[in-house]
Order: C-alpha cells, then sequence, then structure tokens
C-alpha cells in the first residue's frame, strides 16, 4: 500500500521524506529564481518587517540604552578630571578660535576661486539605526530600520560620517539591508584622490580582525601613490556615487606582474561600532 | 496547536537573539548559532519532520534577512534538522552526551557546507585559515550556550509532551 494514498478513515499524513523532497525541490527552485530577480522579495519581506522588525528595533534599543548606561557609569570618574582640563583648554581656544575665524572668511573666498565644493552636502540623506546584524560569521551585512515607506530604494549608498558604509541590497516595508564594504562578497570601484589612478577595493574575511580591507589593480605608472594616500569612489562606478571617502592606504604594494599595485586601505568608518548610518537618498545616474 | 504556538515563539526568540543580543556578547566577533541548536534539538527529539520543518522556518528567516538568494540556508538547515531526526530511535532525554555529539556535528557540518559553497567557489582556498578562525570558534561557543540552552528546550518539549498526553486521555 502506498504511503501517500489516503485509505478511507485514516487521517492523512505525508511521510516526511516525501516532504523533504518537496520542500528541497521548493528550496531549489527559489535559490535560482531568486538568484538574479528580486520575485519573491515583496510579499516574503514585507511578512518578516511586520512580524520580526518590531522585535528587533525593541531589543537593538533597549541593548544601547544599557550599554550607555553602563558606559557612563564607568565614563563619570574620568570625565570629572577630563571636565578641569577642558575647561583650561576652553579659554585656550576660544580665542584661537577668533584667529581661525579670521582665516576661514579668506579660506571661503579662495574656496569659491577653485570652485571646490564639499560634495557630500549636495546628496540628500536620511538617518537610520541598525537592529539587527549578520546571524552568521561569514559575512558582515545588517538590517537598519528604514524601508521603501520611507523612500528607500536597492543599491543607495550608506555612509556613517564621512566614510563608506556600504549600500542597500534589499528592501522591505520599514527595513532594508546593507552589505557592508567590508563583507568577503563585496567589491568597490574606487580611485587615488590626489592622482585618480582607478582600483578595486574588495573586503575580505581573513582581515577583519586587523581592521583593514584590500585593494588591487591599481595601475600608478608615475609611483606617485604613497602610503596615506586617501581613496574615494571612482567615478565610473555603477553603484556607488563619486567622492565618498573610503578610507586611507596603509600599505602599498608592487604586484609580481610589474604593473599592477595592491595593498591594504584603512577604512574611514569604524565597523565595530556602528550603531547609525546615512543613507544617502540618491541613485547613480546611469546612461539608458 | 500550543506546540505550534510555542514552536514558533522559539524560533523567533533564536533568531532574534542571535541577531541582537549575541552580536554584543560576541567573542572575537563570533556569535553561537542558536538556530542550529534549535533545529538539532527538535529534530532527535521529536523526529524527522519536525526537525527539517523547523529547520526550514529557521533557514527561510536566515535567507530574508541575511542571504544572497531565498532558499540556500533553508536548504541547508531542513537537512540539519532532517539528518537529526534520525537519531530520534535512540535518543533518551537522561542522556547528554547523544545530543552535545549531534550538536556539535550539526554545527561542523553548517560551517563546512557554508565555506564550500560561499567561500570556496569563489577561490578562497585557505581552508586552514577559515577553519581555526570561524568554524571551530562557532563551534566552540555554540557548544557552550547549548550546555544553558539544550536544558530549556528539553524542558520545553517534556512539559508540551505531557500536557498533550493529558489532554489525549481525555477522549479515550
Amino acid at each position: 500500500m502506498s504511503p501517500i494514498v489516503k485509505r478511507k478513515g485514516e487521517k492523512f499524513t505525508l511521510p516526511s521524506k516525501y516532504l523533504l523532497f518537496i520542500l528541497t525541490i521548493l528550496c531549489t527552485g527559489m535559490v535560482l529564481l531568486t538568484f538574479n530577480t528580486t520575485v519573491f522579495s515583496g510579499p516574503l519581506s514585507m511578512v518578516a518587517g511586520y512580524t520580526v522588525v518590531p522585535f528587533e528595533e525593541g531589543i537593538s534599543s533597549v541593548g544601547s540604552w544599557l550599554a550607555n548606561r553602563s558606559d557612563e557609569l564607568v565614563q563619570i570618574r574620568d570625565l570629572i578630571a577630563e571636565n578641569e582640563s577642558l575647561r583650561e583648554q576652553l579659554d585656550e581656544l576660544t580665542i584661537e578660535n577668533t584667529r581661525l575665524q579670521q582665516d576661514r572668511y579668506e579660506l571661503t573666498n579662495l574656496r569659491e576661486l577653485y570652485s571646490l565644493d564639499a560634495q557630500y552636502d549636495e546628496y540628500q540623506k536620511t538617518g537610520a539605526r541598525i537592529i539587527a546584524r549578520d546571524a552568521g560569521n561569514w559575512f558582515h551585512s545588517f538590517v537598519i530600520n528604514k524601508g521603501s515607506q520611507d523612500g528607500i530604494a536597492v543599491d543607495m549608498n550608506v555612509m556613517a560620517g564621512s566614510g563608506l558604509v556600504g549600500r542597500i541590497v534589499d528592501v522591505g516595508p520599514n527595513w532594508s539591508k546593507v552589505k557592508a564594504i567590508i563583507a568577503d562578497d563585496s567589491n568597490v570601484s574606487a580611485m587615488v584622490l590626489s592622482s585618480s589612478d582607478n582600483m578595486i577595493v574588495s573586503g575580505n574575511l581573513k582581515l577583519y580582525a586587523s581592521g583593514v580591507i584590500e585593494f588591487e589593480q591599481l595601475v600608478d605608472s608615475d609611483n606617485v601613490v604613497v602610503e596615506g594616500d586617501k581613496i574615494v569612489t571612482s567615478n565610473i562606478s555603477d553603484k556607488y556615487l563619486p567622492g565618498i571617502l573610503v578610507g586611507y592606504i596603509s600599505t602599498i604594494n608592487q604586484d609580481a606582474n610589474n604593473l599592477t599595485k595592491s595593498g591594504y586601505i584603512t577604512p574611514a568608518v569604524d565597523f565595530e561600532h556602528l550603531e547609525e548610518v546615512l543613507v544617502v537618498m540618491e541613485l547613480k545616474q546611469l546612461p539608458e | 496547536m500550543k506546540r505550534f504556538i510555542i514552536t514558533t515563539f522559539l524560533v523567533f526568540i533564536c533568531f532574534l537573539l542571535q541577531c541582537t543580543v549575541f552580536h554584543a556578547l560576541a567573542f572575537g566577533g563570533i556569535v553561537p548559532n542558536l538556530l542550529i541548536v534549535l533545529t538539532s534539538s527538535f529534530g532527535f527529539m521529536r523526529g524527522e519532520k519536525t526537525g527539517l520543518l523547523i529547520g526550514f522556518f529557521c533557514g527561510l528567516l536566515v535567507d530574508i534577512f541575511f542571504g544572497n538568494s531565498i532558499g540556500f540556508y533553508s536548504l541547508l538547515y531542513m537537512y540539519i534538522g532532517y539528518m537529526n531526526g534520525k537519531f530520534c530511535t535512540i535518543f533518551y532525554p537522561q542522556d547528554i552526551k547523544l545530543p552535545i555529539a549531534l550538536i556539535l556535528g550539526s554545527d561542523c557540518f553548517y560551517g563546512l557546507t557554508c565555506y564550500v559553497i560561499l567561500f570556496l567557489l569563489r577561490s578562497r582556498f585557505d581552508f586552514e585559515y577559515y577553519f581555526m578562525h570561524v568554524i571551530l570558534p562557532e563551534i566552540v561557543y555554540t557548544i557552550f550556550v547549548t550546555i544553558f540552552l539544550y536544558p530549556l528546550i528539553l524542558w520545553i518539549n517534556t512539559r508540551l509532551e505531557r500536557s498533550e498526553l493529558r489532554s489525549g486521555k481525555k477522549f479515550v
């Protein structure tokens, strides 16, 4: 008698191996379908958004509140001593400040002359809080508490302070997933600010502990790039807006082919203690 | 029905803890894998079907929030749950050795599969480094958490079984 054919009066049960088989096919199908498309992510992320995200937000806000309180207790003693010395410094700085303000007028005039705009200020940004981090230990991505309802879309750039954090890779109604530039499977097209030489910056799991990310394929035929140079996102990247600070070169080596260089970059963002991020509400304009 | 609600609740709690609280308690950036503990303990306590269903939903949650494509983690967790279900016949609640060994094996299997599919295929060949710095610490931390989490899961399951037995007797 076949185990799935129902006999009269018998309660219908599906044997586990058939269930396993059906779900395996379902999963394999979904992997293939969702590898390059976003067919199911709409409804699924909606359901997940309204069930899981509120709890994540609650836990993370309680967690950060507790962390802040404990930090405060530790810091009170230091703060009293620091306060004294800071008061002294304040007087010195007030004097210096008046002098610097005069310099600033001069600088503004000079900036206009060189037409150097502060580029970041042009981008419209929105702040968001990190509410969950990757469940595994292999990659570095996190979930923030704003989504399509707040106007966030896939591929928008994410910053913290003045540095690049990553980009949005998945969006739900009230949450979105950010893939960090230090994740093992992320690559950013970047350039050296001083010489405009292009390079590829890629994350590497092995380098998490040392706090750096690697870069490669830097063509620097004039040998002008040195350690400490600023690295910004390049003009030719199709995901990242140009001119966002990635970090500073910490090590640079000649490759074995003698044509290109590679090395390590210290990111401008402290990924260990990231709590709030800024999402740039602008997408890179691409030729159709 | 009661079992369904409590199990769903457990899956949610474990997922939430794993991606929020345990990141604050991480040792060297490594978080324990609570979902593996949950999937495999329900696998060997309740059998193949429960194991594979719980695994499927645990994996689906991870897929939605952190996966590159939906289905990969579901598949992985589902097979882990199913495999653990095979050991249901030799499981006794008094024995702690089998659960620990099974959870250890499951987490090891999880780590190795993740390495092969997500890293080795992208030509990251330094297996020794990844084993020593990701897979092994995760296993150790997971086992450490298991010592506290597993008795809790076992207690919940025993309570559920007892109350099901009681309500079953009413109809006889």
